[in-house]
Formats: C-alpha cells, structure tokens, sequence
C-alpha cells in the first residue's frame, strides 16, 4: 500500500471505530438533548481527525478528499449531528487549504488547527440577504493600526458557542458591492457570540444552531486573500454539497438497514410465510441505490475537476452540476428514511426500539434547508439560460 | 466592439455606477453586476454577436470586464473565421 493510501484507511478505520463505539451511544442523547455532541469530536479530536486534511507540509494528515467524504458517511450512519459538525469543520479547512495562495499568516494558522485540534464554525448566512450565500450586507470596517472589525446578523451559526474559530463572510469594505466578498478567520478571543433565539429545531438538534449577532476585531493579515467569488465557486459550494451528501447517505443508509433487521427478524419468527414487508424493503433498496449512485458520481466529478485546472470548477455546468447533487440528495435522503419508517411501521415510529428511524427522518428533513433548495432552484433557472452542455 | 459591449452592459448589467467611467478592466462584479444580471449580459452578447459561448467561457473571469468580454468575443469570432 502507498503511504496516501496508508494515510486514508487509517482515517476511515479510526473515524468508523469513533462512529460505532462514540457517536452511536451518545446519538439518542444528543437528539433528545440538543446538545452538542461533545464526546464525538473529543474523540475526533484526539484522533487528529480535526487536522486530517491540512498537507502533511503543514503538520496535517494529509488525507484525499475522497477520505474526507468517505469519513462523513461513516459518522452519518451512526450521528447525523456529529457527522454535520465534522463535515462543516473539514468544509472550512478544504477551503483554506485550497486557497492559502502563500498566505503566511494562514499556513501558521493551519499548524495550529494540526497543533490545537482546532474547531472551526462559518457564519456565511445573514439576515437580509435572502439566503443568498455570495451577497454580505456586513462589512470590514477599518478599525486603524492595520486593524478590521466588524458586526453581522446570522440567522444561524452551528456550533458556533463550541467552536475555536469562525470564518465569517463580509463585504470587502464599506463601500464594496454586496457580491464583492471576502473570507475572514477570528478566534475565540477576537469575537463575541450574542444569541438571538433559542434552539429547539426538529432534526440535526446537535448541531447547536442559534442565530447570534457576532462582532469582531482582528487583524487585517486574517482575512482570506482569494475573492470570496472564486472561494465559493473552487470549494467551499461544491464541498459542502458533497460532504453533506455524503453524511445524508450515511443516515439513509442506517434507516435502510435498520429497516432491512426488521425485516430479517419478521422472517426468522415466522419462517415461509409472505412478509409483505419484505417487497416494501425491495422497493427501499432501489431508491436507497439512486441516491448512492448521484452522490458517488458527484464525488467523482469534483475529483476529475479538482486534478486539472480548478477554474473548471467556476464553469457554469459545473455549478447546476454541483447544485444538482445538493438537490437531488436532500430530496432523496428523508424519502429513503420514511420509506424505512413505512417498512419498520409502529416499531420504526416509537424512538426506543432497534428500528426506531424517526432521528433519522428528522435529521435528513434539514437538508432542503441548508441553503434553500428553492433558493438553488432560482439560480439553476438563471443559469440554465445560457449554459450549453449540461 | 468595445461600444457595443459597454452598451450591452449599461442596458443589462445593473451597475450601480455609470458604464461610461468603466475601464476596460473594472471589474463589473464590483460595480455591481449580479451573477442573475450577468446571466442577462451573456444572453444580449448572444443575440447581438450573433455568436454562442461554449461552455468552458461561461465563467465569472470571462465576464468579469469590458476587456474580458471583448477578448472572448475575439476568440469566437477568429474561430467561426477559420
């Protein structure tokens, strides 16, 4: 075995054995709770999981993409929760790892996320600007002696309380236009958090997701010196889409098989008898097997795109590509888990028994959420006027 | 061409600043041209050009200026020519 394949097997077999014997326990508890899932990413933590994906030039594991995904699929088959948080962390460090350009402040930053297990949180969303991640209204202020600051209205931060650091977006100034962005990273003791609602959602309850008001201070050197345009673009939109289809399959999957033990102990009590439920699962596996097969080519088209020139990535095909995987599997993903729900019936609806998928449900029920699907439906439709081979 | 271009845009690009004080490299995105709006531009260019972008043209850099746009319009047109 090469050492790169060396390296992403031993993420995978560390995250999966964090998965069962770590997130699954503490799943339920978490759910109930809301809480966030401090025993999971502890263990990622000490795994250093947290750095798998910085260059091993800097300290990091120095794991394949692929790794990555392959990592939020096996935490998303036990805790939808902390596969989110983790996903949402490695989305922050890809993009800065993808657009470091020589950025002295950042590669140190990098070593300290190897050195300190750092956890990051974004705050891309705002209020007012209708869900529309590549507009800001906030903006860096100057604050003098090569100083910013700044105040934007989030209306919601994952895990923000927990996390090191957040990487915020602003305008690049006062006076930029909204689409004229940048990244910015500040830590713990450069910004203050300021809730501004409460936190009892339906799904994905540990992700710990308030809005807050956050306000910060912090040198100019910790903004991101590549145009937000071409950030979100290269990374950190089709990133998102895949790790987080990659963790919505891995819930899907879970209902699926929780779905397929039912249907193996229904069989073993009254072996030779039709089990109708057994064609409903037949009928799951064909639906579970669609959403696979979109969320694996989308995978595999980011690699091929990623290997060459990058810049592809901003093409206008690759954009509805990239969207489209976002649509389809946040549709897909609460359709496999309810259909697992329609298989297991009453015992798959009450919350305490071995087939009970109702977390499930409800934690997939948040993907059309996550940046609007109706919102990336307008912008498919622009797109689609002008893009030729899609 | 860069007349028809900067017409193009004053029409379709919703800047927020007069299209006569653009260079040919100001960036439009920063003028204010939305991604929705830009979409709007490529089509006008379309129709006026009489020209289709490939796909591998239709990305932000290649719209990003007056420059850019004439330079991806010189392309095609030398390309129909050959």
């Amino acid at each position: 075995m090469s050492v790169a394949v060396e390296r992403d097997q031993a993420l995978l077999d560390g995250v999966r054995a964090i998965a069962d014997e770590v997130a699954a326990p503490n799943a339920d508890a978490v759910d109930r709770d809301a809480r966030f899932p401090v025993e999971t990413i502890t263990a990622l933590r000490e795994q250093q999981a947290l750095s798998a994906f910085v260059p091993t030039e800097l300290g990091g594991g120095g794991v394949s993409f692929e790794a990555l995904a392959g990592a939020c699929f096996e935490l998303g088959q036990r805790c939808g929760a902390s596969a989110m948080v983790f996903a949402m962390h490695q989305i922050q460090v890809a993009t800065i790892v993808r657009h470091l350009d020589d950025a002295p402040w950042f590669e140190d930053y990098l070593r300290s996320v190897v050195a300190e297990q750092r956890l990051i949180a974004s705050v891309t969303s705002e209020i007012g600007t209708g869900g529309d991640m590549g507009r800001s209204i906030a903006s860096v202020e100057p604050a003098g002696d090569g100083l910013g600051r700044f105040e934007k209205q989030a209306p919601t931060v994952s895990y923000g309380a927990y996390a090191d650091d957040l990487l915020t977006t602003l305008r690049r100034s006062p006076e930029a236009e909204p689409g004229d962005q940048v990244c910015v990273l500040t830590s713990r003791d450069q910004h203050s958090l300021e809730p501004t609602g409460s936190w009892d959602p339906l799904g994905m309850r540990g992700t710990c997701s308030p809005g807050n008001v956050l306000r910060a201070e912090l040198p100019l050197e910790q903004i991101l010196p590549t145009q937000f345009a071409r950030v979100m673009n290269e990374s950190m939109v089709p990133i998102s889409h895949i790790l987080w289809s990659h963790l919505w399959l891995g819930i899907s999957t879970d209902a699926f098989e929780r779905a397929r033990a039912f249907v193996r102990a229904a069989a073993k009590r009254k072996p030779g008898e039709p089990l109708p439920a057994a064609i409903r699962l037949s009928e799951l596996m064909s639906e579970l097997s669609l959403l696979r097969a979109e969320v694996s080519s989308g995978l595999r088209e980011f690699l091929d795109a990623s290997a060459g020139d990058r810049s592809r990535l901003s093409e206008m095909a690759s954009i509805l590509r990239f969207n489209n995987l976002k649509i389809a599997a946040s549709e897909q993903a609460p359709r496999v888990c309810q259909g697992a729900l329609g298989v297991c019936g009453i015992v798959g609806f009450k919350n305490d028994t071995p087939f009970s998928v109702g977390r499930h449900l409800r934690d997939t029920m948040s993907a059309c959420l996550m940046v609007a699907n109706e919102r990336i439906h307008q912008t498919n439709a622009s797109l689609l006027l002008i893009a030729k081979d899609v | 061409m860069t007349e028809e271009i900067s017409k193009i845009i004053a029409e379709h690009g919703r800047l927020s600043i007069d299209v006569a004080g653009l260079a040919p490299d100001t960036d439009l995105y920063q003028a204010g041209m939305t991604s929705h709006a830009s979409v709007n531009v490529m089509l006008a260019l379309e129709d006026h050009f009489d020209i289709e972008f490939p796909d591998r043209m239709l990305k932000r850099s290649v719209f990003e200026s007056i420059g850019s746009i004439e330079a991806a319009l010189v392309e095609l047109q030398s390309e129909a020519v050959a």
